[in-house]
């Protein structure tokens, strides 16, 4: 690559936002290039000429940069290596800094290599509905097609690289308020964030460049006779001196929702590269509720499409302006630029006093008379009635055509031959109605104007100013933009006065009526030759689009979906607009009737990382561990997580095996004395009067007779019928209950509670209260477990005579107060101690010094499953009664409550439904696999039928063996039957179906 | 995000509120008296309104108070907030 020859010589008095006293070397596929301080990727590159830099998308025809910003369509990169790589990105919006690296997304096998050049010679097999008719259209065999040729159109389709490795930036979240919202520091924004801080509004003003300004960063606008840039400056100084304003520099307002509520991503550490200050985050996701918003998000451009118009060297009219006024970079000898509007002639303007020889081809007839002769005299030649119909060329611009042209985009006559290196398009601009469609604000059609502009904003506390609405003027944009900063005032109920700014700009005459153009190209089959591409992110084209017509996919959105017109990252800023007014030309419609699609957040694309913030790794969900939780860790246990607790699982001793822990844990409960953590059990105060009728109407039993110091077992239900917790209640006081819940279940249930207690019972005068975290829980289970507690520091009496089987006593504990329950989940007789959660360490201390061996989750799990015991969300999933799993005893048949109504559906009182059973493996050394189907023919031919699944299954010490609970379609009724459970690698393991109480049938040992 | 106007804090974020479905539907006083279509209605089946609709939300992450509130469901413009009766702490001694 040769130097930047196309930047202008620094005699030019253009390229006032570069530095060239400060130039920056950098790398692009592999080569390296020197840009200066201020540039974009795409600007720096330009300087070399506007050379293919991408692939594209379908037929990898050879592409250039299109515009100077978001909406660039061609030029994405892949942004450095590592960790820190970044897919996608428009190098019109990457700022260069010093050693950046960055390669096309999309130039397999190379930007040079031209194999892929084949599926443009074979392009009359890739039309539009190519790959939905041949892969997904079904019929012949898609599916096999697809399987075929999948790989090779993923790769060859590109579009950057997920990085492989886990980001090493640090991303931020900021959550803002603000009066006023402005998104866009153009004229219009600018305009309007001045008024409204004037007026005492809190301003947050976005703007997605490295410097507000936003057309006017060009050079060549005026405001009261000096630079509109001194207005700029000058503005942002009042702003800065403003107490309540805040300016994001670098910040793309990326969503609009409900309310006002708005997420933009500022740019922080991004833009000095992999280099960055480690102070600094990569980027900042801003969350801003706004009282009012004005949306000053300015326009986007369009082509007109024609033959090859996506030859490098062929870009926006007014992105050659700003890469001319901005970076002092025209990277052509002699520029064309095909227009149907005035625009241009500002464009044209510039480049001539730049001393470049312009031609300007204009599709109207008689283009405004000033404009025109202003233009002749700085030497331009302008063509009226003319437009671009060719471009000549392959991989760069080496001349171009133009016709004349005919209202319907026909061309007559023969075409004249412009010599040109560079050709800028416009065909008008689409105002930017992304963050407006976000709202749901249908756009409108504005005939005059060819443009859709935003409708039906105010009412939702939106004000569009600026060329968002289809302004062309920057009078009209100041002007705008000072109305809607002074109402957004107003309605966010600032009633500060201030005094109208009078400024005066450059062109309040107004501009001339745009002539609409869409494509200069015969749409009919055999007509012009060369692709002229309307969408050139996903290669989509003017014959695309009336074949789309002819066969009849003519809303908007199958337009949308048969091309895939619009479905690039781009969302087809530059694109859709077009597309859909050639859809209408097509079937005899305007544009307006077509209609467009509606855009969704993000406008730009945003990192994952970004939208993460610090939600990730640790930080990602809370977790909680009880005080015990440091002796834990200290002792071999193996965590696991429920909920966001960590519970120990089983604690290994020296080289233990996890299920030799396991089984030594279950021994010890059975034959000595073990205790576990018990600490996250829900626990739920209730207390007033009552709370009785509340348990009675929440819980399936009765407990109208539960007298002060006794506790109970219940299980809650929906009002289907169907189990969703169960736990312990105690009776403390007369007017107090403490109730324990499922350790996952314990704000769902408390939850529970306060929504009936507050929507249908207000009534009932019941306070429930959360006080999980104010107790450390100790379960003490085994036959040695009274011997131990009693040897306790405590002023409890532990015979069975005092504090028998589902007694609650309150008492002292270690010199604290202390609530304490016999409750057994293990079959063994067993004491649950609840000390104040400072005490809880101390507590397990005393209980280990005394003998306890500490058990774990999954020895509980054992010790219960073999008492038959459920746990709510392993036997149960919602679709089971208490009758399925036999516990019919605890559901009262005298009183009402929640679920009852349900049991006598026919479906809930079935005989055969799934019923909780035991499995015995036949083979005793088999462990059935938890979620196994059950089957009585393993041989069946499918489809097998399924009569339900293993619940839980484990090895038990004590029974020698393997043995599961399950769900077993009419179970009860199959007692002695052996049924077969399906491996997930093949075969089958026989069982016998056996009832679901394993050990110590008659409850004796629960007496201890 | 709607900024929903809790009855008893304020205007907050919408993340900060769960949402409990259609309002007002009271629980039968006798259930046993209904037929199984009726009770099913009840259990089962909600009105899927196009347009306004009487909803209730909780205020989980805040005042923890359950109250109504009715929400256009095409457009998401929300009004009208309405609490439910019951005893004031107070009335507990
Ligand atoms: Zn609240």
């Amino acid at each position: 690559m040769s130097g930047p020859q196309f930047r202008l010589p620094a005699h030019v008095p253009m390229g006032r936002r570069i530095d060239r006293e400060a130039p920056l070397a950098f790398t692009f596929n592999g080569e390296t290039f020197t840009g200066y301080a201020g540039d974009t990727l795409a600007s720096a590159l330009l300087a070399y000429g506007a050379f293919p830099l991408a692939r594209s998308f379908k037929y990898h025809r050879p592409r250039g940069i299109w515009s100077a910003g978001a909406e660039e369509p061609n030029a994405l990169v892949q942004l450095e290596a590592g960790g820190y790589s970044q897919p996608n990105l428009r190098a019109t919006q990457v700022e260069l800094y010093s050693g950046l690296t960055a390669a096309s997304v999309n130039a397999w096998p190379s930007v040079d290599f031209d194999m892929m050049r084949a599926n443009d010679w074979l392009s009359p097999i890739f039309p539009a509905g190519f790959y939905y008719k041949t892969f997904m259209g079904g019929g012949f065999g898609a599916g096999r097609w697809w399987k075929l040729f999948e790989p090779f159109i993923r790769r060859a389709a590109g579009f950057g690289k997920a990085p492989a490795v886990p980001d090493p930036d640090r991303y931020e979240r900021m959550n803002a308020h603000c009066d006023v919202l402005v998104v866009g520091g153009g004229p219009a924004g600018l305009s309007a964030a001045s008024i409204a801080a004037s007026r005492g509004c809190r301003v947050i003003l976005a703007d997605e460049q490295a410097e507000p300004g936003g057309d006017m960063l060009a050079g060549d606008r005026v405001v009261d006779g000096a630079p509109a840039l001194d207005w700029v400056a000058a503005t942002l100084d009042k702003l800065d001196a403003a107490g309540d304003v805040t300016v994001l520099r670098r910040t793309t307002v990326a969503g609009l929702y409900d309310d006002n509520f708005a997420t933009a991503a500022e740019s922080v550490g991004d833009r000095f590269g992999p280099g960055a200050p480690a102070h600094l985050p990569r980027l900042r996701l801003w969350r801003i509720r706004a009282r009012q918003i004005v949306l000053a998000a300015g326009a986007h451009e369009r082509p007109y499409a024609f033959p090859n118009n996506d030859t490098p060297g062929v870009m926006l009219g007014n992105a050659v302006r700003h890469y001319a006024g901005r970076y002092a970079v025209v990277p052509g000898r002699r520029v064309l630029l095909g227009t149907n509007n005035d625009s241009a002639y500002r464009t044209a303007r510039m480049l001539a006093d730049a001393g470049i020889p312009v031609t300007v081809a204009d599709a109207r007839e008689t283009p405004p008379a000033s404009l025109a002769m202003e233009a002749e005299h700085a030497g331009v030649t302008v063509e009226s009635g003319f437009a671009i119909s060719a471009v000549l060329g392959d991989r760069r611009v080496r001349g171009a055509k133009i016709s004349r042209i005919l209202p319907d985009g026909e061309t007559s006559g023969a075409p004249r031959l412009v010599e040109t290196d560079l050709v800028g398009v416009s065909g008008g601009w689409n105002p930017a109605l992304h963050l407006a469609s976000h709202r749901r604000a249908k756009p409108v059609w504005n005939e005059s104007q060819a443009c859709f502009v935003p409708d039906g904003l105010s009412a939702l506390g939106v004000r569009a100013a600026g060329a968002v609405t289809g302004a062309e003027s920057l009078a009209d944009c100041l002007e705008q933009g000072y109305a809607a900063g002074r109402d957004a005032a107003r309605a966010a109920g600032r009633t500060k006065r201030s005094r109208k700014p009078a400024l005066k700009a450059d062109d309040s005459a107004g501009p001339a009526p745009i002539q609409p153009l869409w494509a200069v190209t015969s749409r009919r089959p055999g007509g012009r030759k060369g692709k002229s591409f309307v969408d050139l992110q996903n290669d989509v084209t003017v014959k695309d689009v009336a074949l789309a017509a002819r066969e009849n996919y003519r809303s908007v959105e199958h337009l949308k979906r048969y091309t895939t017109l619009g479905m690039g990252t781009d969302q087809g800023k530059t694109a859709n607009v077009t597309g859909l007014a050639l859809m209408g030309m097509e079937t005899g419609r305007t544009p307006g009737a077509v209609g467009t699609t509606t855009f969704r957040p993000p406008y730009t694309p945003i990192p994952f990382g970004a939208l993460a913030g610090r939600d990730r790794g640790a930080l990602f969900d809370p977790v909680r561990e009880t005080p015990m939780f440091d002796w834990h860790a200290a002792n071999g246990a193996v965590f696991e997580d429920v909920g966001q607790w960590k519970r120990p699982f089983a604690y290994r001793r020296g080289g233990e095996s996890l299920e030799a822990a396991i089984d030594r844990e279950v021994r010890a409960v059975r034959d000595g004395v073990g205790v576990m953590d018990a600490s996250t059990l829900g626990k739920i105060d209730l207390k007033g009067p009552d709370v009785a009728t509340l348990l009675n109407r929440i819980y399936t039993n009765d407990w109208s007779k539960l007298r002060v110091g006794r506790a109970r077992y219940g299980l809650m239900c929906h009002e289907d019928g169907m189990i969703f917790d169960d736990g312990v209640t105690a009776r403390l006081g007369d007017e107090h209950y403490v109730m324990t819940t499922t350790t996952g279940n314990a704000a769902t249930v408390q939850a529970w509670l306060e929504m009936w207690l507050q929507t249908e019972w207000p009534e009932l005068r019941v306070f429930a209260t959360s006080v999980t975290e104010a107790y450390a829980t100790a379960t003490v289970a085994g036959p040695e477990a009274r011997a131990l507690v009693s040897r306790l520091d405590s002023d409890i009496d532990w015979s069975d005579e005092a504090f028998p089987h589902m007694a609650a006593v309150t008492g002292s504990v270690m010199g604290v107060p202390a609530r304490v329950f016999r409750v057994s989940f293990s079959g063994e007789a067993s004491w649950e101690i609840n000390v104040p959660a400072h005490r809880g360490l101390a507590l397990w201390q005393a209980l280990i010094d005394g003998g306890a061996t500490p058990y774990g989750t999954e020895a509980m799990h054992v010790l219960r499953a073999e008492k038959g015991f459920i746990i709510v969300g392993q036997e149960t999933d919602g679709t089971v009664t208490p009758f399925d799993v036999g516990m019919g005893w605890a559901v009262s048949k005298r009183k009402d409550f929640i679920g009852k109504r349900s049991y006598n559906r026919p479906d809930t009182a079935r005989p055969d439904r799934k019923h909780l059973v035991g499995l015995l493996p036949l083979d005793r050394k088999v462990v059935l696999p938890e979620g196994g189907q059950i089957v009585t023919d393993p041989a069946q031919e499918p489809p097998v039928t399924m009569l339900g699944h293993v619940t839980s299954s484990y090895r038990s010490p004590s029974l020698n063996g393997g043995f599961a609970l399950a769900l077993l379609k009419n179970g009860r009724n199959r007692m002695g039957d052996t049924v077969h459970i399906l491996k997930l690698d093949g075969g089958a393991d026989p069982a016998r179906v056996v009832e679901p109480v394993f050990y110590d049938k008659d409850g004796g040992r629960l007496h201890g | 995000m709607l900024l929903i106007h809790c009855p008893y804090c304020g205007p907050r974020d919408e993340t900060e509120f769960s949402y409990g479905g259609e309002a007002d539907i009271a629980r039968p006083l006798e259930p046993e008296a209904l037929s199984d279509a009726e009770w099913a209605d009840y259990v089962f089946l909600r009105t899927n309104a196009k347009g306004r609709f009487k909803e209730q939300w909780v205020h989980t992450h805040g005042c923890g108070r359950w109250f109504t509130m009715v929400r256009d469901t095409v457009t998401h413009e929300h009004g009208e907030t309405g609490v439910f009766g019951g005893f004031e702490p107070d009335a507990v001694g």
